[in-house]
C-alpha cells in the first residue's frame, strides 16, 4: 500500500468520524443558540438512539425500518420530558445551574440506561450490505456513506428549517435575544422546547447511524458527547455548516494524529484543539466576533 | 390491641427463632470483593454470581461437614481507595477467615499490604503477574497469567514460521499488561515487532492505525482488548481487506465477540481459558466434569452462558472448599491447607499450589481457538 493510498485512506476515515462528531455537535449548538445551556446531556441522546433501536429491533422484534424511527421519536420525546421535568421548572436559573442540571440529567439517563439494557456492548445490523467499497485504494463501507447522507440531510433540512420556517426564524430569534423576541410576541418557552426537541432528535438520529458501524452500550454517550462538544465550539456554536466542518476537521486530525504520528496522542489531539479554540478564538473559527450581532 | 400485641410477640418469636438457629450452626465466614459494578465490571458481576452461586449449591448439600458457608460480598467498584476499605470492613468487622477476589489486579495490590499484616489468606481473581511474583505468604490467584496466553500465541507463531508482527493494544491496564508481555517474550521466540499501536478504550475506530499496519512488514496482527474495541478492530481489518492473520487475547474469549463482530470474526484466533470448549474437549481432559458442571449450573443460575472470569471465583470457591475439607478452620490452617492443594481440576486450568508457587498454573492453561462458523474450533 503505498503513501497517497494511506492518506486517502486516513481522508476518508477521518471524513466519517468527523461527520458523527458534527451531527453530535449540532445538537449542543442548537440548544446553546435558543438558550445559551450547554447541554452535556446530548450524548446520553446519541447513546439514547442507538441503544433503543436495538431495543425496538432485538427485543420488541419490530423490522428495522420500523424500529428506527419509533426510536427517534422515543429519544426525541425523552428529550422534551427533559426539558419539562429539569429545565423549565428552574425559574430564573443561572446558565452554570442549568449546566450542571443537564450534567446530573445525563448521569441519570446513563444509569437507567444501564438497569434497563445491562452493561453489554450491542451492535446494529448495516443498513445496507457489509461489503467494503473500494475507491482508489481505500475502502469504505456502505454505512459510511449513510453517515455522510444524513449528516448532509440534516444540515440542509436545518438551513431550511430555520431560514424559511416561522418557527425556526423565532428560534433564531430567541437566539439573538430573548426578551425582544418576547416582546414581539414569540412564546421562548416554546422555542425552548422545540431546541429540545430537535437536538435530542438529532442525537438520536446519529446515535443510530453509527451503531452499526462502532457498536453502541450504555456509556457510549460520555466520549461522543465529548468530541461533539469539541466539534461545536471550533464551529463556534453555530446550527448549521460550520459545526459540521468542525467536526470534520476534527476527525481528520485524530486519522492523521493516529496515522503519522502516533495513536495514544488522538484524544489529546482533539483536546488540546479544544483548549486551544477557547483560548484564541472562543467564537469559533467561522464566526467573526460577538459585536457585529447587535 | 391484643392483636397488635400478639403480632409483636410472634415477630420477637420469630426473630429470637432465626438468632437461635444460626448461632447453633455458625456458618463459616468467607468475604469477597468484586468490582460489580465500574469500569471492570464485565470481571465483577460474573464472578460475585459464580461465587454466589457455588455457595449456595454447597449450603443445598449441606455445607463442609455440617457448617454452612456465609458468603459477604463487597463491591470494589474497580477502585483500590474502595477495595482496601472493603477488605478492613470484612477483617475487622465481618471477622472473615478467608477473602475472594479482587477482580482486578490493581485492586488486589492495593489490599495485599493489609491481608499480609492481618494475616488473612486471599485468593485473587486478576490475572497480573506480579500479585504472586514475588510469593506473598497470605496471597494466591487462580486467573491465568498474561503470559501464559502471550506464549500460547508465540508458540503457534514460530510453528507457522511467522517472525514479524504488528501489535495493537488498548492504552488500559489489561492492554498495558498485555503489551509489556508481548514485547517482554517476543525475542525469546525470536519475534520482531514491527509496529507497535495502541487505541483508547472507547474508540469506535481503528482504520487509521489498521492502516498503518498495512503498510508495514507485518506477517500477523495481535491485539490486545477487552469487548467493544476488538470487534472494532475486526471489522475495520475486514473494511480494508487487511490479509494478516488476526490474532486476540484471551480478553474476548466469549461468545458477545462473535456477536458484535459477526462476519468479521471469522478466522480469528485466540488463547482462552478451556470453558469456551468444554463441550469439545476429549473424555480424557481432567478438567472436562468441572467445566461442565461449571456451565450447566450457571446456565440454570443465571440463564447465561458461564466465562472463564466467573471460572476465577469458582476455583477460588472451590479451592477454599478443599481446605476447609481437609480440616481447616482459621486463617492460618486455612493458608497452610490452600498451599497443598494439588492437582485441583478447576475451570482455569489444573492448579498446584506450594509454598513457592501461589498461582499454580503451567501454560496448558490456555487453549488456542479459531472462530468458524460463528463458533470455535479448537486449534490442534
Amino acid at each position: 500500500m503505498n503513501l497517497s493510498q494511506q492518506i486517502l485512506q486516513y481522508i476518508l476515515s477521518g471524513l466519517s468520524t468527523g461527520a458523527i462528531y458534527g451531527l453530535v455537535g449540532l445538537g449542543f449548538a442548537i440548544i446553546f443558540s435558543s438558550t445559551a445551556i450547554v447541554n452535556f446531556a446530548q450524548g446520553e441522546f446519541v447513546m439514547l438512539g442507538g441503544m433503543l433501536s436495538v431495543f425496538f429491533l432485538e427485543v420488541v422484534k419490530l423490522p428495522l425500518w420500523l424500529a428506527v424511527p419509533v426510536a427517534i421519536l422515543t429519544a426525541t420525546m425523552t428529550g422534551v420530558a427533559f426539558e419539562r421535568l429539569a429545565i423549565r421548572p428552574l425559574k430564573q436559573a443561572t446558565p452554570l445551574s442549568l449546566v450542571i442540571i443537564t450534567i446530573g440529567g445525563s448521569i441519570l439517563l446513563r444509569g437507567l440506561a444501564m438497569l434497563f439494557w445491562g452493561k453489554d456492548t450491542h451492535a446494529l445490523p448495516p443498513f445496507s450490505g457489509n461489503e467494503p467499497l473500494t475507491l482508489a485504494g481505500a475502502t469504505i463501507l456502505p454505512q459510511h456513506l449513510w453517515i455522510f447522507a444524513v449528516t448532509l440531510l440534516v444540515i440542509t433540512g436545518n438551513k431550511l428549517f430555520f431560514y424559511y420556517s416561522i418557527s425556526g426564524k423565532a428560534m433564531r430569534a430567541c437566539a439573538h435575544n430573548r426578551r425582544a423576541a418576547s416582546l414581539v410576541g414569540i412564546d421562548v418557552q416554546r422555542m425552548v422546547l422545540y431546541s429540545f426537541a430537535l437536538s435530542s432528535a438529532i442525537g438520536a438520529m446519529a446515535g443510530i447511524i453509527i451503531a452499526p458501524l462502532t457498536m453502541t452500550s450504555y456509556d457510549v454517550g460520555i466520549m461522543l458527547g465529548l468530541k461533539g462538544f469539541c466539534a461545536a465550539i471550533i464551529g463556534g456554536m453555530s446550527s448549521g455548516l460550520g459545526t459540521v466542518i468542525g467536526g470534520i476537521v476534527l476527525g481528520l486530525l485524530e486519522s492523521f494524529g493516529a496515522g503519522f504520528v502516533s495513536s495514544g496522542y488522538k484524544d489529546a489531539i482533539a483536546f488540546v484543539i479544544l483548549l486551544l479554540i477557547l483560548i484564541i478564538r472562543p467564537q469559533g473559527l467561522f464566526h467573526r466576533g460577538e459585536s457585529e450581532r447587535v | 390491641m391484643l392483636g397488635k400485641t400478639l403480632a409483636a410477640a410472634q415477630i420477637a418469636l420469630l426473630v429470637l427463632g432465626v438468632g437461635n438457629s444460626a448461632l447453633a450452626a455458625q456458618p463459616i465466614k468467607i468475604g469477597a470483593l468484586f468490582a460489580v459494578t465500574g469500569p471492570a465490571s464485565f470481571l465483577g458481576e460474573p464472578e460475585r454470581n459464580t461465587a454466589q452461586m457455588v455457595v449456595a449449591e454447597i449450603n443445598r448439600a449441606g455445607g463442609i461437614k455440617g457448617q454452612m458457608l456465609e458468603l459477604i460480598v463487597y463491591d470494589t467498584q474497580g477502585d483500590a481507595t474502595k477495595a482496601v476499605q472493603a477488605a478492613n470492613r470484612l477483617i475487622k468487622e465481618d471477622r472473615v477467615v478467608a477473602i475472594i477476589g479482587p477482580s482486578t489486579t490493581g485492586d488486589t495490590m492495593a489490599v495485599i499490604p493489609l491481608v499480609e499484616k492481618e494475616q488473612i489468606p486471599l485468593i485473587s481473581c486478576a490475572a497480573g503477574i506480579k500479585i504472586t511474583e514475588p510469593l506473598k505468604k497470605w496471597v494466591f490467584k487462580t486467573a491465568q497469567n498474561d503470559s501464559l496466553a502471550v506464549a500460547k500465541i508465540y508458540e503457534r507463531l514460530v510453528r507457522q514460521k511467522i517472525s514479524r508482527v504488528a501489535i495493537l493494544t488498548v492504552s488500559d491496564s489489561f492492554g498495558s499488561s498485555g503489551r509489556e508481555q508481548l514485547k517482554a517474550q517476543a525475542a525469546r521466540f525470536g519475534i520482531q515487532i514491527e509496529t507497535d499501536d495502541t487505541y483508547g478504550p472507547k474508540d469506535t475506530d481503528m482504520t487509521a492505525q489498521l492502516t498503518r499496519i498495512r503498510g508495514s512488514q507485518a506477517q500477523a496482527l495481535i491485539c490486545w482488548g477487552t469487548n467493544p474495541g476488538p470487534a472494532v478492530i475486526a471489522r475495520n481489518a475486514k473494511q480494508l481487506g487487511l490479509k494478516l492473520p488476526l490474532y486476540m487475547s484471551h480478553g474476548v474469549s466469549s461468545k458477545k465477540f462473535i456477536e458484535l463482530a459477526g462476519d468479521a470474526a471469522e478466522g480469528i484466533t485466540l488463547p482462552s481459558g478451556r470453558v469456551l470448549v468444554a463441550e469439545l474437549l476429549p473424555e480424557s481432559d481432567r478438567q472436562k466434569k468441572s467445566l461442565l458442571g461449571f456451565v450447566k449450573d450457571y446456565q440454570r443460575h443465571y440463564n447465561k452462558e458461564g466465562d472463564h472470569f466467573g471460572g476465577h471465583a469458582w476455583d477460588a470457591v472451590m479451592l477454599l472448599k478443599g481446605a476447609i475439607e481437609r480440616g481447616a478452620d482459621t486463617p492460618a490452617t486455612i493458608r497452610e491447607q490452600l498451599e497443598k492443594s494439588r492437582g485441583f481440576a478447576g475451570i482455569g486450568g489444573i492448579f498446584n499450589f506450594s509454598p513457592q508457587d501461589h498461582a499454580g498454573l503451567a501454560s496448558d492453561a490456555f487453549v488456542l481457538v479459531e472462530i468458524k462458523n460463528r463458533d470455535w474450533l479448537l486449534v490442534k
